[in-house]
């Protein structure tokens, strides 16, 4: 019943995001040097209370470096070695993976210095990596190993990288947007002219303390730009039916939104850039990162009882956020296909070492089963199982 | 005139409770069904989950103002325990709702306040914080400060809780200790599926806000025999489950089958066990736990949260109130450690079989 609904009308809107009649765009109105790369057809932005468009074209580097990045996190965050690892047991608790939602975080990396800070829900590998972090961290810290970037005791859904302001990392959904606000309003004491990217989905785009968020920043005029990966479903809700407004980007009422086709790297790159300008002189605006998730909402889900695998398949063929950039190089002469295959046998090479790597990393000390409940040094008494036996004196 | 009101007020109540079957009139509807149906009982072998699910039909099938709503409820649920609801009650009685549990208690607040049946389910007990001020401050106190004109006594919250081996941070916790602190709600916890089955219609029906939380490691792991007509088990009414003499254990939930393990383990070193299931937290049944530790005069609790500020904590200051003089040896706490609770370090953190055997050994050694 609610696939009908969705072969009908959202699927097609998933398959075709924005306007139904989208213009095919050559880009060839070069405004500065290097000559621009024209590209294959791009969707305009939608927005909300302002005006942002399509910058030219963007330079051959960062076409490959984008390639580079997309597919490590593709191969690390997504379809290959983390289901491998939880069938062994060797990663435990929960992993939530973002293959397909790739360019979300490679375009805002492609637009933002170290800086500036990021903050996200529990779908956070491929935005660590983005972050600086290296594969053998989030193996680790997958697995829980002592080599983890957050020691091994957070997991999947925590990961932290404070030299590269990354804030993690959050497993309840909703509760760091008001967080992520609070470091822009630290930001903007500091005048360092920084910004925080707070990311949120679209089942959490139904919380309150959203909206508690919003007022504030608005209010404050606070440099926050609040991004709302709408993959469609809230674990195994489909927006529509858990939203009355599904266009996320329009929520903020009196704070503008900017609607950005996800799939595409370039144009959340574009978008990002326009929107850090943006805040750092008039306040917080949301954007809405039309994306997709080929696997379902974490590994206890088959991804398929609540849609069609034909959807599945068909946003994969269509929009694709790797074949795009892959697709753009070689219609250029960029690079050889051989060279970018050799590039991802690299990619699996590096992966498969630190998945080693990580498998030798030793768990955490039984001690530090104590360890960062307090600061360290304030020497309170905690009570282990029994009141009188065992007392540790937190460290 | 207003008393008059208050008159034709209390017979139209009265009226409505008869007909909506409030648990006022439990103990009796208890033993009448239990005549009734002493040659056509039937029980099968059930899973907690199914149980749950049984108890649910009940309710919706006998009270046509009765609404299960949550997330993701409508296709079952993440652990099944609505499959089948919405199929035979429809979309307007069995629905979902968006990702906000302060929402989602606050309409069940709502419905409820309108005479109706709101069972509500927050998906993990751990998100359940953003909706503890409605809870506490709204359902809690609903009653009293409007002076009895209103009241949200049809509102039922389900909670999944406790560890479950993988669940990590947000997964696990057990988070009745801050309910059992506010006047106004019950908190009820079942052990096993025909006791949730049970309890939950109590529960559905009672004429006061209730939290239930289920223990979710049980919701596939715990089989048994459940009858398959519509029964209550009495709110408030803590059962012996395993009579003994020497040390009285209480406990709730899942914790139960650790502590029977352990008991039995005691057994074979002489040490004979009172296991107590406190069913309800609030309020909860002093005065069975008092004639045990009276029978026995040492008392151990155990539950999963930490042992800072836990349930135990309330249970081990009445009793010594209670039963100072009567005391062989200290109230031993057996419970979780006093962090977060952890990912990989939860072996560790959990009130284990052996914990308890150690504590059970010491205080009766004191």
């Amino acid at each position: 019943m609610a696939l009908a609904h969705l072969t009908s009308s959202s699927r097609s809107n998933l398959l075709k995001p924005s306007p139904p009649s989208y213009p095919t765009l050559i880009l060839s109105a070069v405004r500065s040097p290097p000559p621009p790369t024209p590209l294959l057809s791009r969707l305009p932005f939608r927005s909300l209370l302002t005006n942002a468009s399509l910058l030219p074209a963007p330079s051959r580097p960062l076409l490959k470096s984008l390639f580079l990045s997309s597919a490590t996190w593709l191969r690390c965050g997504g379809w290959r070695s983390p289901p491998i690892l939880y069938k062994a047991k060797l990663i435990r608790g929960f992993c939530h993976l973002y293959d397909g939602q790739e360019a979300v975080a490679v375009g805002m990396e492609a637009a933002i210095t170290k800086k500036d800070c990021i903050i996200t829900a529990y779908r956070d590998h491929c935005t660590f990596v983005g972050r600086g972090g290296t594969l053998l961290e989030v193996f680790s810290e997958l697995m829980g190993r002592q080599a983890g970037c957050s020691n091994g005791k957070g997991g999947s859904m925590h990961f932290y990288r404070k030299d590269a302001g990354f804030y993690g990392g959050h497993g309840i959904v909703g509760a760091q947007v008001p967080l992520g606000c609070g470091l822009a309003f630290a930001q903007k004491y500091s005048k360092g002219e920084t910004v925080t990217f707070a990311l949120y989905g679209d089942g959490a785009a139904n919380q309150g303390q959203l909206f508690e968020a919003l007022n504030i920043s608005a209010l404050w005029d606070l440099p926050v730009i609040l991004i709302c990966e709408n993959n469609h479903y809230g674990m195994g809700t489909a927006e529509w039916r858990a939203s009355k407004s599904p266009a996320y980007y329009k929520r903020g009422d009196y704070v503008p939104g900017l609607k950005v086709d996800g799939m595409d790297a370039l144009a959340v790159k574009q978008a990002c850039k326009f929107a850090k300008e943006h805040v750092l002189r008039n306040g917080p605006i949301i954007l809405e990162m039309d994306t997709y998730r080929y696997h379902g909402h974490s590994m206890s889900d088959p991804g398929s009882t609540y849609r069609t695998r034909d959807e599945i398949s068909g946003v994969r063929q269509e929009r694709d956020p790797i074949e795009r950039i892959r697709k753009v190089i070689l219609a250029h002469d960029l690079a050889t296909e051989k060279e970018l295959k050799d590039f991802e046998k690299e990619i699996r090479k590096e992966v498969d070492q630190a998945i080693a790597q990580a498998k030798e990393s030793p768990m955490p000390e039984p001690s530090e089963l104590f360890a960062n409940v307090y600061v360290k040094g304030l020497g309170t008494e905690a009570f282990g199982a029994d009141r009188k036996e065992v007392r540790a004196v937190l460290p | 005139m207003a008393s008059c009101l208050r008159r034709y007020g209390r017979r139209l109540s009265v009226s409505i409770c008869e007909k909506r079957e409030l648990s006022t009139a439990c103990e009796g509807k208890v033993i009448q069904q239990q005549q009734q149906q002493q040659q056509q009982q039937t029980a099968k072998l059930l899973n907690l989950c199914s149980a749950i699910n049984q108890a649910l039909h009940l309710a919706l099938e006998t009270d046509p103002r009765s609404y299960v709503f949550g997330e993701d409820v409508s296709f079952g649920g993440v652990f099944r325990c609505t499959t089948g609801l919405t199929e035979r009650f429809g979309k307007n009685r069995v629905f979902n709702t968006p990702l906000c549990e302060q929402g989602i208690v606050g309409f069940g607040i709502g419905l409820a306040a309108m005479g109706n049946r709101a069972i509500a389910e927050i998906q993990f007990a751990d998100y359940i914080y953003p909706a503890f001020d409605q809870i506490v401050n709204e359902a809690a106190k609903f009653r009293y400060r409007s002076g009895n004109q209103y009241d949200c006594g049809g509102l039922t919250i389900r909670a999944p809780y406790g560890a479950v081996g993988h669940g990590g941070h947000y997964h696990s916790q057990s988070p009745e200790a801050f309910f059992c602190h506010v006047p106004g709600i019950k908190v009820v916890i079942p052990r096993s599926p025909q006791q949730a089955k049970g309890l939950l219609l109590s529960c559905i029906r009672d004429p006061n806000p209730v939290v239930f939380f289920e223990p979710k490691w049980l919701y596939r792991l715990a089989v048994e025999e459940v009858p398959e007509h519509d029964y209550m088990l009495p709110l408030s009414e803590a059962e012996v489950i395993r009579e003994g003499s020497d040390i009285t254990l209480v406990g709730w939930g899942a914790q139960l089958s650790i502590m029977e393990q352990a008991c039995t383990d005691a057994e074979k070193d002489g040490i004979s066990c009172e296991l107590i299931d406190l069913k309800t937290l609030i309020p909860w049944d002093k005065e069975t736990v008092e004639t045990s530790v009276r029978k026995t005069g040492r008392l151990l609790i155990s539950h999963e949260a930490p042992v800072t500020g836990g349930f135990g904590a309330e249970i081990s200051a009445s009793i010594v109130e209670r039963c100072f003089l009567r005391l062989e040896a200290p109230v031993a706490r057996v419970c979780g450690l006093d962090t977060p609770f952890p990912l990989v370090f939860e072996p560790f953190y959990m009130p284990t079989k052996n914990k308890i055997l150690d504590a059970i050994k010491s205080t009766v050694n004191y």
